[in-house]
């Protein structure tokens, strides 16, 4: 009875997690061929999610957050490294396993106008997996007037097309598209990016109800740290192909430790005119991810780089429990 | 000699396209004072960027028409000037920077030379001593002079936007329109932007308007600020007027739909429910009533910008503070 309590109690700080992990990446890298080289996308990310939480990906416009999200779900194959999916090894999938997959894993992109088929009317974008996946049409209808009506979208916009609405109900359409297999983890690659405050505080919300209501994973992609604050249980940061912190969103808000987090928490202009925080202005230029040197990739705009930064690589250390960090000089 | 750098008074821009007249921007008046930023705010479709393209003179006619209002610049009234004129003071007295650095630079030109072909238009001077002083315009935007003879493609997002801002810094401007100059970067990058624009505006005492939909970058760099919703503004007043005596519903709605501003530190967020009216079909009376969680019978009526103490100007019927109107 005891234990219960404490797992009672546990439960409702929100602590509690059943510690299955569902989706699991081992030195995950994924290059390109470009004219000047290879391109390091993806750089050796090591990571494992929890069935249920919100992992956050959080990085600026080519730190391969988006690369690493594609990698995922097959729409990129990895270079090297290992993805398990509930314990499966799912690095190499046949054209088949990757369609059987995507009733388990699915993804809702930034865009929600390029991403949707301008010829097709909400209700058959809707319907589509569902008649891929080998549904009947007339059940497939069905289920995606559910779909709407889960995701907020009056059945007046069924006969609409995706240039007649607006962000936020795009965005709508993309996420019952992506619910309609009635997947168990979903990648949302900068879901509310491209939204104005006002409708995407209502994604955001309709989100954490369907998390709730579904128990989904969600890994969340995106460079808006306020919102990977609000949303995400724990937020790796990426920079250039390599992850340089892990921890837990409250901890790593409250003591971030890379000198790239700092830098990048700092920056974030805050609304609070009293509290307008001394900022950390980072200079010099982002280096070329393609053939990088060996050494830190952020040695070139650091504070505290040191020769050893510039030459040798860094490794990932738990530094506190759960906290992981890449710096020579922590 | 007034203290006012810019003076718009109830400017009305439609735009008559198939589908009907649409109201972008109605009956606005604002002032800039000299040496200070004023940031028009607000979401997508308000007619924040209308309102900068019909002071540069920039409008694209048809389908735009100015129907009614003033736009007078250092006492001149700019919608009465011929496209003449515009050309002479456009990049030389009024610059613009531009959202997308990408789009804004010619992608077959030097970035130097795109400098300093702006400051021959506008100067009598010779080429080399133009190539002189857009080298000094570079590197007071941080980006060394040897790079004079480089293409935007070498540049990255962040320099390609100094690269602008240097353009349109480049003939000492007294006025910079700024519309969303940070929003296609990254934060570290957005940062650097910021403090560059700060510095230059301390140094040079250029006065600024910054069109924005991010509070945190109006808090960060503005003096006065202007909310508009629907092509009318809504709130206007000092920062700390409009920050921290916020008067009306939908700046108040802004403020608490950003992630991070619930205290109590549930997951859920306050969004502002529905959606903005169609600028086709604008109702007469407020146009926010709609998506208002105060709303009552009174709001029917036409509602006007009214003073709630010290300049602070809000259009609504029941204002949060300041008591009724």
């Amino acid at each position: 009875m005891a234990i219960s309590y404490v797992v009672s109690l546990l439960y409702a700080a929100g602590r509690y997690r059943t510690m299955s992990v569902i989706l699991k990446a081992e030195n995950l890298k994924k290059y390109f061929e470009v004219p000047g080289g290879t391109l390091h996308a993806v750089d050796g990310v090591s990571f494992s999610i929890e069935e249920g939480e919100t992992f956050g990906i959080v990085g600026e416009s080519g730190c391969g957050k988006s690369t690493l999200g594609r990698t995922i779900i097959h729409l990129h194959q990895p270079t090297s490294g290992k993805i398990f999916f509930e314990g499966r090894d799912i690095t190499y999938v046949t054209k088949k396993e990757q369609r059987e997959l995507l009733r388990s894993i699915q993804f809702i992109f930034q865009d929600p106008y390029s991403s949707l088929n301008p010829r097709m009317t909400v209700l058959d974008i809707i319907m589509e997996p569902l008649l891929i996946d080998g549904m009947k049409r007339k059940e497939a209808m069905n289920r995606a007037r559910q779909l709407m009506e889960m995701v907020g979208l009056s059945e007046l916009f069924e006969t609409s097309y995706p240039h007649e609405l607006d962000g936020g109900r795009r965005q709508r359409i993309g996420i019952a598209r992506a619910l309609a297999l009635e997947p168990k983890f979903v990648i949302c690659d900068e879901p509310v990016s491209a939204l104005d405050v006002s409708i995407q505080a209502q994604i955001l919300n309709l989100m954490l109800d369907l998390q709730e209501k579904l128990k989904l994973t969600y890994i969340f992609i995106t460079h808006d740290l306020s919102v990977v604050k609000h949303i995400s249980d724990r937020v790796m940061v990426m920079y250039l192909g390599n992850m340089v912190e892990l921890a837990e969103t409250q901890e790593l808000f409250r003591d971030p430790i890379h000198p790239y987090t700092k830098a990048l928490l700092s920056a974030v202009p805050t609304i609070d005119i009293d509290n307008q925080q001394k900022r950390e202005i980072l200079h010099g230029e982002i280096v070329s991810p393609i053939d990088p040197k060996p050494g830190c990739r952020f040695a070139a705009r650091c504070r505290f780089a040191t020769d050893k930064c510039r030459s040798d690589d860094v490794q990932l250390r738990e530094v506190k429990p759960g906290h992981f960090v890449a710096c020579h000089n922590i | 000699m007034s203290d006012v750098i810019l003076s718009v008074k109830n400017l009305s821009v439609e735009y008559r396209v198939e589908e009907g007249i649409v109201k972008a921007v109605n009956d606005v008046s604002f002032d800039v004072k000299y040496g200070e930023t004023l940031g028009l705010v607000g979401e997508t479709g308000a007619g924040k960027t209308t309102i900068a393209l019909a002071i540069m003179g920039l409008l694209p006619v048809p389908p735009a028409i100015v129907t009614q209002g003033a736009i007078s610049f250092e006492g001149e009234n700019l919608l009465r000037k011929n496209e003449k004129y515009m050309r002479s003071i456009r990049g030389n007295k009024i610059s613009m920077i531009f959202q997308d650095p990408m789009s804004a630079l010619n992608p077959s030109t030097y970035v130097g030379e795109q400098i300093s072909e702006v400051i021959m238009l506008h100067n009598k001077v010779s080429k080399a001593k133009a190539r002189e002083m857009a080298e000094e315009t570079l590197e007071m935007v941080g980006i060394p002079r040897n790079r004079y003879d480089e293409y935007p493609h070498k540049f990255s997002g962040g320099m390609r936007q100094r690269v602008i801002i240097a353009t349109a810094l480049a003939c000492n401007p007294n006025l910079l329109i700024a519309d969303e100059p940070t929003t296609a970067l990254d934060v570290t990058i957005q940062a650097q932007i910021l403090e560059l624009m700060e510095q230059l505006k301390e140094k040079k005492g250029t006065s600024n308007i910054l069109i924005t939909h991010d509070l945190g970058v109006i808090a960060r760099m503005c003096n006065r600020v202007a909310v508009i919703y629907a092509g009318e503004i809504v709130e206007i007043g000092t920062l700390r007027q409009v920050f921290k005596n916020t008067a009306h519903p939908y700046t108040k709605g802004l403020f608490d739909a950003l992630p991070g501003s619930n205290l109590s530190g549930g997951k859920r967020l306050k969004p502002i429910g529905g959606s903005m009216p169609d600028p086709i079909s604008l109702p007469e009376h407020c146009k926010f009533a709609s998506r208002c969680s105060r709303r009552t019978d009174k709001c029917e009526q036409c509602v006007k910008l009214t003073d709630i103490g010290d300049g602070h100007l809000v259009r609504c019927v029941s204002p949060l503070c300041g008591g009724e109107v």
